[in-house]
């Protein structure tokens, strides 16, 4: 599929990008050298900082404010966009080049007709006529094998499925036949069969049409998927290039020899069984949202969670996997009383919850602690950690002196300095921040843990850690873990036993060993298919 | 959606009827007697009674408002101690000078203040946005009776481009009613100005951070597009409520406005009514102040489905 004589597409050449003073390196991108071919993938990995969506954004001509680039050129079809005025660079946008980006939802405007988003293209770079447009939309939205495209082109986002979003930004990328496509983690915020079916897209669209790509992620299982080439990158640097077998199978740099390790397999390690009391229990719960309004009203009902039948037990983990809107999230909030079930009989250390008083039930409350996935959004950027780490020990009587002391201790446990307590969260990088939620919820010394999704926003090599910590204080604390996540990576390498979510039901549970040997229900199956570059990377597992 | 206006239009009667005996109460509850206002210095005992009568204030208080409260629902506002007409003639009579200067001087408000505001977002920290902030502050800041009179001391006193005071009826003429209308209007905009430029700028600025601006610019979209394309257009919610709460709190600013041109409106009616202890008219006037009220947030709230798909009812 690549010939030599395939002709440069984009051609950076000594790019450096010069960041604002006061950050924390002089550079967000040094001395940078990418070449795409026409009918190339070619894939930049790296960890958040890595400079790689800077060098995307600077391509397109959209660098954020306060950035600068000092050094270098960026040829796009032998044009160096870096000198090219400010309408050039307009006419060159969409027609030569374009871009899909991370977050389908966001990145469509919420006001606006899909179709119009589309033929919003044409607008401004051809003279097509009003109809002319529609027709062309049309075309392109069946191209994308989006369904029902009649229909679609008068919908406004929200009414569309984010695989679908995805689909639209694409035909609305590709809709004036670019010769350079940039795909920044196009696929990061999909469902792993959704996202499997937007790289085949990707994939199609490119050979199809001979675009060059340039696709940023993080994630290597989408690497073995989709490139053609591979460009590793940290800290501002390349620091290794080559051929997705090259990279892949022979990494020649110890950081992508780190980064590729720590891709969690998909073989689970061999589990023992847990014996300790049973300290969660859920019988038939359910959680059912809307009903009829005052007047007039008519109410949609869904049933967001359908009789959940779950345990865990002391130092066992219970995970559940899912998609998003499979409910597996609104079942830990019941667990966790944030939200209060409509059905069902949940048991925390043999104690029912429905037949608990507001007392008896804020006293629960202690016992059940969660880590929430965004360690960015879920500690108060205004307090320093150690105020966030005592406040619920203080709230359940513990004197001030007592609570700090736990708290430095906890601090120890996680693998931070005792000393820290009085920082600020923006002082610390996400995994650590992560850490100091799991030390605030140790505070309060509970059975129970429930982590929902809490290494998901993390890069690869600080999430294998997170994972070592949570296991690590399960058995230190003797507790009982419901791990809440979308990957199955992650569960395969933490969790002793899984449940499978789809739509409020649990549709397959048992020990992870022998539902990852042998998948029963089909859509346990589904999953396990489509989670990008498996087979490829089974065969670098095995190497 | 329209299961939903009739939902909304039945909140508003508890709303109403809370209205209506605070109104009542408070006026019979504050000393002053409106009998002694209408018969005049020189009126003795007998002749104050004879009124009080007349009026059928000497009936005890719940009975007043049974009186009050059964004609209110037949549609009859009663009649005006002092001005000795309808009620509803009265207010019909004054509905056309405040309909026009509040309209007027919410068009001129938006149509400044909205280019003002993107113009500052896009601007953001330059010295055009501060300028524009500054004046903002300084919108906020001057009583209306100061920018009327020194509007009127510019440009009707030393320009003599406009009329100093007065009404004109817009049957007899849109020329004559407009150039009559500007001064007041613009005077009255200032704060209005301010109060909208200071909220686009604000959820422009908020907008402008999101992922479909960035997608917007990437298909090559020119900045002038992207502004109100795609950043204004999604932050119209939020102007389009502050510009509904602009029309609701004009009717009391008209008030001033009105007495400094006078303009006779339904501010000055509601002036004059209380000053005479005019019952039928004070209770009648703040009761239509407030239904209006009622309507303009549900239109409003209306308003926020043509700008937003998302919003459904």
């Amino acid at each position: 599929m690549l010939s030599p004589a395939s002709r440069t597409v984009l051609d950076v050449r000594n790019m450096t990008v010069k960041l604002p003073p006061g950050a924390d390196r002089p550079h967000a991108v040094e001395d940078i050298n990418i070449t795409v071919k026409a009918g190339e993938i070619v894939c930049v990995v790296g960890e958040s900082g890595s400079g790689k969506s800077v060098t995307s954004f600077n391509v397109m001509g959209l660098l954020p404010r306060g950035l600068k680039t000092t050094q270098g050129e960026i040829l796009l079809e032998g044009e160096d966009i870096l000198k090219a005025s400010k309408e050039r660079l307009r006419d060159l946008r969409g027609t030569r080049m374009a871009m899909i980006f991370q977050e389908p939802m966001t990145a469509l405007n919420p006001v606006m007709r899909v179709g119009e988003q589309i033929a919003e293209v044409l607008q401004i770079h051809t003279d097509m006529s009003r109809a002319d447009r529609r027709k062309r939309v049309l075309e392109m939205l069946n191209l994308v094998h989006l369904p029902d495209p009649e229909r679609l082109i008068d919908a406004y986002p929200h009414q569309v499925s984010g695989g679908q979003r995805q689909r639209i930004m694409i035909a609305a990328a590709l809709s004036l036949d670019p010769a350079l496509l940039i795909a920044d983690e196009p696929t990061t915020a999909l469902d792993v069969t959704t996202q499997a079916r937007i790289l085949k897209l990707v994939r199609e669209m490119q050979e199809r049409r001979g675009t060059g790509v340039l696709f940023i992620t993080h994630d290597f299982g989408v690497v073995a998927e989709i490139a053609d080439r591979v460009v590793v990158m940290q800290k501002g640097r390349v620091v290794e290039q080559g051929t997705r077998d090259e990279i892949l199978r022979r990494p020649r740099e110890p950081y992508t020899k780190m980064l590729i390790a720590a891709v969690p397999s998909l073989k689970p390690p061999p589990a023992t069984k847990a014996t300790g009391a049973v300290m969660l229990s859920a019988h038939d719960l359910s959680k059912t949202y809307g009903k009829k309004t005052f007047l007039f009203g008519r109410g949609r009902v869904v049933h967001a969670v359908k009789s959940v039948n779950i345990e865990v037990r002391r130092g066992e983990t219970l995970g559940i996997v899912g998609e998003s809107g499979s409910g597996k999230s609104t079942v830990a909030r019941c667990i966790s009383r944030l939200i209060e079930p409509t059905g069902g009989k949940i048991e925390i250390a043999g104690q029912d919850m429905s037949k608990l008083t507001a007392s008896g039930l804020r006293d629960l409350r202690r016992s059940v602690q969660v880590v929430f996935q965004d360690p960015y959004r879920s500690l108060n950027p205004r307090r320093p950690i150690g105020a966030s780490i005592i406040e619920g020990p203080v709230n359940f009587g513990l004197s001030k002196a007592e609570a700090v002391k736990r708290a430095r201790k906890l601090m120890v446990d996680v693998g931070l300095s005792a000393d820290a307590l009085d920082r600020y969260p923006h002082q610390f990088s996400g995994g650590q921040r992560q850490r100091i939620c799991i030390a605030r919820a140790l505070a309060m010394e509970p059975v129970l843990l429930i982590g929902d999704e809490p290494v998901s926003a993390l890069d690869v090599s600080v999430q294998a850690q997170v994972l070592e910590l949570l296991a690590e204080v399960k058995k230190k604390f003797d507790l009982a873990l419901l791990f809440i996540t979308h990957d199955l990576r992650v569960a395969a390498q933490i969790c002793d036993r899984v449940a499978v979510m789809k739509q409020g039901e649990i549709v397959e549970q048992g020990p992870t060993e022998a539902l990852f040997a042998n998948p029963q229900h089909p859509y346990t199956r589904e999953l396990f298919e489509a989670a990008p570059g498996r087979s490829y990377m089974e065969t670098v597992d095995a190497a | 959606m329209f299961a939903y206006i009739l939902r909304r239009l039945a909140a508003t009667i508890p709303v109403m009827l809370v209205v209506a005996v605070l109104v009542f109460l408070m006026l019979r509850l504050t000393p002053a007697d409106p009998a002694a206002i209408i018969a005049g210095d020189n009126a003795n005992a007998e002749q104050v009674a004879e009124i009080r009568k007349r009026l059928g204030l000497d009936q005890p208080i719940m009975t007043q408002f049974a009186i009050w409260v059964t004609k209110l629902a037949q549609g009859d506002l009663g009649e005006s101690f002092f001005f000795k007409k309808q009620v509803v003639e009265l207010i019909a009579d004054r509905l056309e000078p405040t309909v026009s200067l509040a309209v007027l001087t919410i068009i001129i408000a938006a149509m400044i203040a909205i280019p003002l505001g993107v113009i500052a977002a896009y601007k953001q920290g330059s010295w055009l946005d501060r300028i524009v902030m500054g004046f903002s502050v300084l919108g906020f800041s001057v009583p209306v009776f100061v920018i009327g009179y020194l509007l009127i001391y510019v440009f009707a006193i030393q320009l003599n481009w406009f009329p100093v005071q007065g009404y004109q009826r817009l049957s007899q003429g849109f020329g004559g009613w407009l150039q009559r209308l500007i001064l007041p209007a613009f005077t009255l905009s200032v704060i209005y100005v301010a109060l909208i430029a200071r909220m686009t700028r604000t959820s422009v600025l908020e907008v402008m951070n999101e992922d479909y601006i960035r997608t917007a610019r990437a298909k090559g979209q020119t900045e002038m597009k992207v502004l109100v394309r795609h950043a204004l257009a999604n932050a119209a919610v939020p102007i389009v409520t502050v510009v509904g709460l602009g029309i609701a709190l004009l009717i009391g600013g008209v008030v001033v406005t009105e007495s400094v041109y006078t303009i006779p409106g339904l501010g000055r009616l509601t002036v004059d009514a209380v000053l005479a202890r005019d019952y039928p008219t004070i209770q009648a006037v703040i009761l239509l102040f407030s239904l209006v009220y009622v309507v303009i947030n549900l239109a409003v709230d209306l308003t926020y489905t043509i700008f937003d798909p998302r919003i459904r009812y």
